[in-house]
């Protein structure tokens, strides 16, 4: 079997043949269906997401609140270890409590739900918005718009993340509600890599033909921007926000559990971390919930981000992508998806070949399928 | 013994039966082409003569052997001593067929060694040496760039090159000149023509260009749908095809060297009705062939503007007299000499780049496009002719000069786009699509605008019902056609077509500039047909402008140009242009010899 | 027509692209300064008293202001840390005047040391961190990547999948916690790290530095494994590794050769685009083990709000990473020439 001749395998499996009609909707629900994976990873996200949803009902059912304190089931003389076996877990507590303070576990494991979703969601947001307007306004603006928007954008990405937010978050007054504070800095800093692959998508749509023809009928630019370029955007920007959203939970909680994130008593995943360090022993449950809880939903939002990215058909992508002639910003963009996900392309490489064969008379055998990309170089 | 011999070979992928039940032999020193369209098959063939399916999950059935080698049941190491030793594979697209990463000279030299074992040096000199042989001039310098630092053709040369390192018995080309510009591919074909005489070698050609294979090979064998058609040596195929398919083809195939007196006209109805859930370029049997054969006088396409108005219009709307009355409401334009100036241009510039890298794409180029006239602009690649195509419709601004009526993009001057792919917007049904100038220009009437767009639809060969329908849906053909409807919605004078055939198979190509001429005689457009392709410009134009490094080096009749060209490059392009008739393509051999030398003497 | 085409790409060019790309190092660097700057001393509030600590009285806090000139325009007291940045600067500490010499960040007036002494000496620590870290994630990521590549379809591969997968979805304090916990406390086969010059005892520092390199290479590494396996079989997917195959070249040569060429520009930018993400993963890596490095430095900075130390730390990370993506564009162009050629 040494000699294997790859065709364009898709992962996954795809392939399906397009059934007459058959919007882009629906072929991409198909094809995120055919994956299992993604499937239970989908799963998985939408119960953390009623968890975090249904915590105040949850937590009353319970009968309890994160924020109580229960002094009386810990044992003060022993360091403040809960009383109780394995951490004090009790039909009242239904996963024990805190060491030290006694507040209830499972009640800020699932408020911490609520703040890390929901932080990363509202990054994620921020990120996306900011990202396309400056995309689209750098890719349809002036040569002068441009280069202004993508040196900025330039800038922007080489701030390192974790150290910007920690800095910012030092000197904002305390008095500044903090989720809305971290989701706000994460979505600010972070937006670079989104502004650069918008901008090259919407330069690759810009040189296609159709929006050739679209302004040989006499629409508008604002109209031709509506319909023919957004939407052609999608794919790529629900791609993006499939990596962002795990990568920006992961940083919520790295901030958090670096003490700038969220402060006390708002419950946090990472912020329990950083206080279960050293009841490893006495309470590993206090330690080990808030870490499985993040791993299980960085975990199922990765393998459904894959996912999402494998059924909009990340050939198609990149190929789209293919041709701009603005490799160097393509580059890093493109990496930077690539590197989260299984179907990575070397964007960078097809670009420069696309560009330099240039255009030449397109072929018979390969005519039908294979004009796009062509077509964006000459 | 014969050197390939294939009996009973099919290949499946799935479902799909690419190669159904093929047999052929090719003798030692013997040439021979496989002819097809796109989905024919054809490279299928070529690739399992190497055993490239093996492993690709590919069925492969039927016996195949070449060079002595049972190519089924050889083990992989025997077929890896096979593939590059004994036969060599040519492909298509030279730059991505070389690893961008390596020297050239390198990459022969690793394939060298795989199969004699010589010293890195010894593998080196050989690679040189193949290099010299293959005319690449200063090749021991040359050897050490990479592919993207050679031209489409010297690439191709260093593929040839790489395939002769070895002395293969077999060379299989597989549409080694389709990248290619015309001239340069005349040079690969007359090389590997020469390497051929030289060194006795057999040659498996895969082509879609039935020119391509009439100079270059003994025998042809004419594939559709993966089985045989017809096969026998070149001039009775060609001369006397015996099948109606191969006849059809070969009449689709547009003719450089024109008849003198009338230009050729559709015999019959002009213009099958495409199916339009059929198989991409499936095109059924109901063209119209015309029964005499091979001469280079017949043309089945093309009915243009030099026949008299009168049969011409009978003729189209015998065709679908039903459907082509609505539209064509002012057809049938008698044109004369004087007819209306449409669109003029004097003295265009267009720059790309600032600075020291500026360079002017099209340069000082003055031309003038009467009402239902067709002015054809043709030159190879880099020759300006799409930028050019782009300013006359308004979507380039031009460094200087001007074009009036100028303004910008405006709705009387309407553009077909080469790539049907792109042209469309995937995520719009083509009736959006073809509606977008209605509605642009402030038209409400829902009712109206679907009645317009059907109309539309019926005049360019699809059905009304095709409105909700979305670009995937169709073939390249049809897609072209849904362009075109789209330029027509705008009502336009002029519609500047940039390439628009030359994504397409042949005999779809035929009936796609059928429609043109038809589209233009009925509504007094005047067309502007940029191509690369001589012959498709010499069939629909009535004046011609030949064009290269952005200027206009001729510029006159269609018949004038290519009768009597002036310019040496006009007279080199023509000369290159691939001849039906072997005898023909012989001498345009010779012809080019001396063009070229001319031309370095000028 | 079958001329040599771009000949001007391997002289000259590359030359001119290498300038041009410092020329953009250092533009970026001073753009950054400028953004960092203006939102570091444009807070709201009491910027002299944020900066001198909350322990300060009014007076020290009107020394504090006097000494970033709060009463200048903004522009001028930007362009007085720069001057300080390049030429040095006398600070009065109530009594005595200290002067701190060329490239000066500032004065901490919480701890009364110079920024940039404070960094120094904090730097080898992070260095280590780091470039130890890289070492491992680009053998480990790599590795597993080819690994992966090269087994496609089989078990092993979609083991080498799955653990990659787990990688990139825990976060480094998470792994780093649980390798603390496992090695260090329960199996005790290492001790605690601690921080120990390179300088004093190699060995030493090398045992002591292993975990925090484990911890932050393991994430780094399982991006890195899916980005090779991904642009390896991109790669192989190509025209040109068909015409190899075609030409019986072998499995191996095909694979290690022409397959692995084709992901190293990927790779190279991929690095350079986390060197950013490492930065943040070795504050928390730091943090985590304790090890004396600028993140912990960092983190406590930011826990006392002391503004001079912060901005001076934010702008010298800003420098490695804005280097590191330069030296990778550089290193990119060579490995991939054809960058050049734009």
């Amino acid at each position: 079997m040494s000699d294997v001749l790859i065709a364009s395998q898709a992962p996954g499996g795809t392939d399906l043949s397009v059934p007459p009609g058959a919007s882009g909707a629906r072929q991409f629900w198909r094809r995120l269906r055919a994956q299992r994976a993604a499937l239970v990873a989908a799963g998985v996200v939408a119960l953390l997401v009623l968890v975090a949803l249904a915590a105040p009902l949850l937590t009353a059912i319970e009968g309890q609140d994160p924020t109580t304190y229960h002094p009386d089931l810990i044992d003060s003389a022993r360091g403040g270890v809960p009383i109780g076996s394995f951490g004090g877990i009790s039909g009242e507590h239904w996963l024990g409590v805190e060491p030290q303070t006694g507040r209830d576990l499972f009640a800020r494991l699932v408020y911490g739900a609520r703040v890390s979703l929901g932080v990363a969601l509202a990054a994620t947001v921020v990120q996306i918005v900011i990202g396309v307007v400056v995309g689209v306004a750098a890719a349809l603006g002036t040569r002068w718009v441009d280069q202004l928007l993508s040196r900025f954008t330039d800038i922007i990405v080489a701030m390192p993340l974790m150290i910007m937010s920690l800095a910012l978050l030092a000197i904002v007054p305390s008095s500044f509600p903090r989720p809305v504070l971290v989701a706000g800095v994460i979505g600010l800093i972070a937006w670079g890599n989104i502004a650069k692959i918008v901008r090259a998508q919407t330069l690759t749509l810009k040189g296609l033909d159709y929006v050739s023809a679209a302004r040989l009928s006499g629409w508008g630019t604002w109209r031709i921007a509506r319909r023919e370029l957004l939407p052609g955007l999608a794919a790529p920007v629900i791609t993006y926000a499939a990596i962002l959203i795990p990568q920006n939970i992961t940083v919520e909680a790295a901030l958090s559990f670096l003490g700038v994130g969220m402060k006390p008593p708002t419950p946090s995943w990472g912020q329990m971390l950083t206080a279960a360090d050293v009841w490893y022993q006495a309470a590993p449950q206090y330690l080990l919930l808030p870490a499985g809880a993040l791993f299980v939903t960085v975990l199922a939002l990765t393998v459904l981000g894959d996912g999402v990215r494998t059924a909009l058909d990340p050939r198609a992508a990149s190929r789209l992508r293919v041709g701009t002639g603005r490799r160097r910003e393509a580059k890093v963009a493109s990496v930077t998806a690539a590197a989260s996900v299984t179907t990575a392309t070397s964007a960078v490489s097809a670009t420069s070949v696309a560009s330099v064969t240039g255009a030449s008379g397109a072929s018979g055998e390969s005519g039908e399928s294979g004009g796009a990309a062509q077509g964006g170089a000459s | 013994m014969s050197l390939v011999e294939v009996t009973d070979l099919t290949v499946g992928f799935g479902e799909l039966r690419a190669v159904d039940g093929l047999s052929f032999r090719l003798e030692r020193g013997a040439a021979l082409a496989l002819v097809g369209e796109s989905g024919s098959g054809k490279s299928t063939v070529a690739s399992a003569l190497l055993g490239l399916h093996r492993g690709t999950g590919a069925y492969v059935g039927g016996a195949v052997e070449v060079a002595g080698i049972d190519v089924q049941r050889a083990s992989d190491d025997e077929l890896r001593r096979l593939r590059g030793a004994r036969a060599a594979m040519v492909f298509q697209d030279p730059l991505s067929s070389l690893d961008p990463y390596y020297a050239i000279g390198d990459q022969i030299a690793e394939v060298y060694r795989v199969h004699t074992r010589a010293s890195r040096r010894a593998a080196r000199a050989r690679a040189v040496e193949v290099l010299d042989r293959v005319g690449i001039p200063d090749a021991g310098r040359r050897s050490r760039a990479r592919p993207h630092e050679f031209s489409g053709g010297m690439r191709q040369r260093a593929l040839i090159a790489m395939a002769l390192a070895c002395e293969p018995d077999l060379l299989i080309a597989d549409e080694p000149t389709t990248a290619l510009d015309v001239t340069v591919q005349a040079q690969i074909l007359d090389l590997l023509h020469t390497l051929r005489e030289e060194t006795g070698m057999g040659l498996l050609l895969v082509t879609h260009d039935v020119g391509v294979a009439a100079g270059s090979v003994d025998e042809i064998l004419v594939m559709r749908h993966g089985r045989v058609v017809e096969h026998g040596p070149v001039a009775t195929v060609l001369g006397t095809p015996a099948q109606p398919y191969t006849r059809e083809l070969l009449n689709a195939v547009p003719r450089v060297d024109g008849p003198g007196g009338p230009r050729p006209r559709v015999d019959g109805p002009g213009m099958p009705r495409p199916r339009v859930d059929g198989p991409p370029a499936a095109v059924g049997g109901t063209a119209s062939v015309t029964a005499s054969g091979g001469g280079a006088s017949v043309a089945a396409s093309g009915a243009s503007a030099g026949t008299g108005a009168g049969t011409a219009s009978g003729a189209s709307s015998g065709t679908r007299p039903g459907t082509a009355s609505g539209v064509a409401a002012g057809a049938a334009v008698e044109e004369a000499p004087s007819a209306a100036v449409v669109l003029e241009a004097v003295g265009l510039r267009r720059e790309f780049g600032r600075g020291k890298r500026a360079f002017a794409a099209v340069d000082d180029v003055s031309l003038t496009v009467r009402r239902g006239e067709t002015l054809g602009i043709v030159g190879e690649s880099g020759s300006g002719k799409t930028t050019l195509g782009r300013m006359l419709v308004g979507l380039l601004e031009p460094t200087a000069g001007h074009i009036s009526p100028g303004g910008g993009v405006r709705p009387d001057v309407q553009m077909v786009f080469q790539d049907p792919v792109s042209s469309l917007n995937p995520r719009r049904s083509v009736g959006e699509s073809i509606a977008d100038p209605l509605r642009a220009r402030g038209e409400r009437d829902e009712g109206g605008i679907r009645e317009r767009v059907r109309e539309l639809l019926e005049r360019v060969g699809l059905e009304g019902a095709h409105y909700d329908r979305y670009p995937h849906e169709f073939s390249g053909g049809q897609r072209q056609r849904v362009g075109i409807a789209r330029a027509l919605a705008a009502d336009p004078r002029v519609i500047v077509c940039d390439e628009p055939v030359s994504a397409l198979d042949v005999t779809t190509q035929a009936q796609v500039v059928a429609l043109l001429g038809e589209l233009r005689r009925e509504l007094g457009l005047a067309l502007v047909f940029v191509a690369h392709d001589l012959a498709v410009v010499r069939q629909v134009s009535d004046q011609v402008a030949v064009m290269r490094g952005g200027r206009i080096v001729e510029y006159g009749p269609v018949d004038e140009v290519y009768e009597s060209p002036r310019d040496p490059y006009t007279r080199q392009l023509l000369a290159a242009v691939p001849a039906l008739d072997p005898a023909v393509a012989a001498a345009r051999r010779a012809t080019r010899r001396a063009a070229r030398q001319q031309l370095a003497a000028v | 027509m079958s001329g040599f085409m771009g000949n001007g790409s391997t002289g000259n060019g590359f030359a001119g692209f290498v300038l041009r790309r410092a020329v953009g190092v250092l533009v970026t660097l001073l753009a950054i300064s400028v953004i960092i700057y203006v939102v570091f001393y444009v807070t709201p509030g009491n910027v002299a008293q944020i900066t001198c600590g909350p322990r300060c009285s009014p007076a020290q806090v009107q020394q504090v202001a006097d000494q970033l000139r709060l009463d200048d325009p903004l522009y001028v007291r930007y362009w007085h840390f720069l001057e300080g940045l390049v030429a040095g600067q006398d600070y009065s500490t109530g009594t005595a005047v200290q002067h701190c010499p060329a490239p000066c960040l500032g004065l901490s007036y919480q701890s009364d040391q110079q920024v940039t002494e404070l960094i120094l000496t904090k730097l080898p620590v992070s260095l280590s961190l780091v470039f130890g870290s890289m070492v491992m994630w680009l053998i480990l990521g790599v590795g597993t990547g080819v690994l992966s590549a090269w087994r496609r379809g089989r078990l092993s591969e979609r083991v080498l999948t799955g653990v990659t997968l787990v990688g990139v979805a825990t976060p480094v304090f998470v792994i780093g916690l649980v390798l603390m916990i496992v090695v260090c406390g329960e199996l005790e086969l290492l001790p605690f790290p601690q921080y120990v010059n390179l300088t004093d005892d190699p060995e030493q520092w090398a045992w002591n530095l292993l975990l925090p390199w484990l911890s932050l290479a393991l994430i780094e590494a399982a991006a890195f494994a899916r980005l090779t396996r991904s642009s390896m079989l991109e790669t192989l997917a190509e025209d040109h590794i068909r015409t190899f195959r075609a030409y019986g070249v072998g499995e191996r040569s095909v694979i290690g050769r022409h397959a692995l060429r084709g992901a190293f520009a990927p790779v190279i930018a991929l690095n350079a685009n986390n060197v950013g993400s490492a930065v943040g993963g070795a504050v928390l890596t730091e943090t985590l083990f304790g090890l004396p490095g600028i993140g912990r430095e960092l983190v406590h900075a930011v826990d006392v709000v002391d503004l001079p130390v912060v901005v001076g730390m934010v702008l010298v990370v800003g420098f490695f990473v804005v280097i590191a993506n330069a030296l990778a564009d550089v290193l990119y162009a060579v490995a991939d020439r054809r960058v050049v050629l734009a």
